[in-house]
């Protein structure tokens, strides 16, 4: 029997890819196979069986920092095992790079990134952003394997199921070339900017890191949550946690207010659902009054200030 | 030490040009450039072979028609690459990350010369992240996704590369893909007397057929490619900083955005 055979190296990730992966299974006449690989692969293999896989292809050897080549191998294999016809996948980066490793070793199609992925008429339709984010294309895979790299928390976590899923021991593959040197955690807080109703982003039009208090005292004065463009966490005046856009959160806030922000289409993907964007730009011409509702022409370090004690004095 | 280095280049349409009618993209008479993340990925491919302090810099691309490919790879070579590869192949009309990554994997093959083979994480268009695991599979390379920091160490690669919650530290022996994010640097100004230069370096062009190649068809067939519905106002408020900021503010309170 074909399968669909869910991956992800991130627990909560696969979770919601079998919940859905067995929906679909029922759907389509497939069986639902999973694969838990690298050390914790024994825990995280018998959470998926409580959640409805059939099978779950275990390797717990080692897979030191789970190098795409490697994993890939070892996925390749539990597919070839599962007969599997879709291979779902995380779209985490490292799920992202797996993809299409993975796919290339399969002769299947991919499509990453994907934020939305429906069953419509027994065909699976991939949603995901293109040109930057400037439209959103449906794409259906056409070869007999397909690979999706779905984005985390697309679909939710299933309840628990009654059965349990065999467990199939998977052999090692070959080591990688590649060698973990070191880890570290990223710095910066986590911040759900998605949660905000209120969000102030800034960009490169503040002139010097230090500047950024001025952002801050507008955000407060707004209660709103303070965000970035992808160019300010690059510097690493913010944290990546507030990067708003394409490679970061997509949100939608009531207020988006862009200070200093050009408003690149890879940008404002991330805020183009909220319901009022205004934005201050020296450039009148700047992309991002394209898009706003309320707009003021001039300098932010002139215009922030004013702001800033007016909505004090409201 | 003399280091070979390959960078694949994609032509993007510039993404901010690209006008919305009636929900669809108008992609004609859109300029294309070559994409952000690759210009990181030369200017990391610049830096590491000043490190190793020798070797030479090709600049690969592949396209299926012309647009025109000969003045935009320009840029990849006034950047400093010594030589641009372009295959270019209408049996490419139609391709997608499969295809074009066979087009890669084989040209790299035929060029030889290369130790590390660079990429951006993505296009500036696309972003799909697919084509640098794809090649790395196809020639049997080990591959290091999303690096923020390289070096040479040990007669190989170290890379810092940036994961979604951690910063990890790899080590791979050469050759090796990489793809690049764009934290990575800042990629220096192309100058006019560099542009000028681009044009008396060498450019070869192959076609599939020169890589022993048949085309790989599409994989995907698109469903429909749309923009999301956008109905904004627009009002721009005129005159001195405090009637704008009033007025700015007043809109704010109207909408019961801000305010009790
Ligand atoms: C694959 C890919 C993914 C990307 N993902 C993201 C993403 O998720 N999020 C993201 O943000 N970007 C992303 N980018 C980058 C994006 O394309 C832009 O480069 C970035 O958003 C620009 O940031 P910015 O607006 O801060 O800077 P700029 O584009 O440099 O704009 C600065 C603006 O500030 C204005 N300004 C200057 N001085 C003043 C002043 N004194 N007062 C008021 N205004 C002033 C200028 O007029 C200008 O409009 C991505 C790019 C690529 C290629």
């Amino acid at each position: 029997m074909a399968d669909i055979l869910v991956y992800s190296e991130k627990a909560d990730a696969a979770l919601e890819l079998v919940a859905k992966g067995r929906e679909w299974a029922a759907e389509l006449g497939l069986g639902l196979s999973a694969a838990c690989l690298g050390a914790g692969a024994a825990e995280a293999a018998s959470a998926l069986a409580a959640h409805g896989a059939d099978r779950i292809f275990v390797s717990d050897a080692a897979f030191d920092g789970l190098p795409a080549d490697t994993v890939a191998a070892a996925l390749a294999a539990a597919a070839a095992e599962a007969g599997a016809t879709v291979v779902l996948i995380a779209s985490t980066r490292r799920g992202k790079e797996l993809g299409g490793r993975v796919a290339q070793k399969l002769g299947a199609g991919c499509v990453s990134d994907v934020n939305a992925l429906t069953l419509e008429h027994g065909e699976l339709v991939a949603d995901r952003y293109a040109y930057g984010g400037a439209t959103v294309a449906r794409e259906v895979i056409t070869t007999a394997v397909k690979v999706f790299a779905v984005m985390p928390k697309t679909f939710a976590v299933g309840d628990p199921v009654a059965g349990a899923g065999a467990v199939v021991p998977l052999p090692a593959p070959a080591a990688s070339a590649v060698r973990v040197v070191g880890r570290r955690a990223k710095e910066g807080e986590a911040v759900d900017l998605t949660a905000a109703p209120r969000i102030v982003g800034v960009g490169r039009g503040f002139a010097a890191r230090d500047d950024l208090r001025l952002g801050t005292e507008l955000a407060d004065a707004l209660h709103a949550e303070l965000a970035c463009t992808k160019s300010l966490a690059d510097f690493e005046w913010l944290p990546e946690s507030r990067i708003l856009g394409l490679s970061g959160a997509k949100t939608k806030p009531d207020l988006y207010l862009a200070v200093g922000v050009s408003g690149q289409i890879q940008h404002t993907v991330g805020v183009s659902s909220a319901r009022l964007i205004a934005a201050v730009n020296t450039d009148k011409e700047a992309p991002i009054f394209a898009l706003a509702d309320y707009g003021i022409v001039g300098d932010l370090y002139a215009v922030v200030p004013a702001l800033v004690a007016k909505l004090q004095s409201l | 030490m003399s280091l070979d280095i390959v960078v694949c280049v994609k032509t993007n349409p510039d993404a901010q040009m690209i006008r919305i009618k009636n929900r669809e993209p108008v992609l004609e008479a859109i300029p294309y450039k070559v994409g952000d993340l690759e210009k990181n990925a030369l200017e990391a491919a610049l830096q590491l072979r000043d490190a190793a302090g020798g070797g030479t810099i090709r600049a690969l691309t592949v396209v299926e028609g012309d647009r025109k490919i000969r003045e935009t790879i320009k840029e990849a070579l006034a950047m400093g690459a010594d030589e641009a590869v372009i295959v270019a192949d209408p049996a490419l009309a139609g391709a997608d990350q499969a295809g074009i990554a066979a087009a890669l994997a084989a040209a790299v093959a035929k060029i030889g010369a290369c130790d590390v083979l660079l990429f951006g994480e993505g296009s500036t268009d696309n972003y799909s992240g697919q084509v640098g695991a794809r090649v790395a599979e196809l020639l049997g390379w080990p591959q290091i996704g999303y690096a923020k920091k390289l070096a040479l160490a040990g007669g190989g690669i170290e890379a810092e590369r940036s994961m979604d919650e951690m910063i990890e530290t790899l080590a791979a022996p050469l050759p090796v893909a990489v793809t690049v994010v764009s934290e990575i640097n800042e990629p220096r100004p192309i100058s006019l007397m560099n542009i000028l230069k681009a044009g008396k370096k060498p450019v070869t062009e192959w076609t599939l057929a020169d890589l022993g190649l048949d085309a790989v068809g599409a994989q995907k067939r698109i469903v429909s490619n749309l923009a999301e519905e956008q109905d904004r106002k627009h009002v721009l408020f005129a005159g001195a900083v405090d009637e704008q900021v009033d007025a700015f503010v007043n809109a704010l309170v109207k909408e019961g955005v801000v305010g009790r």
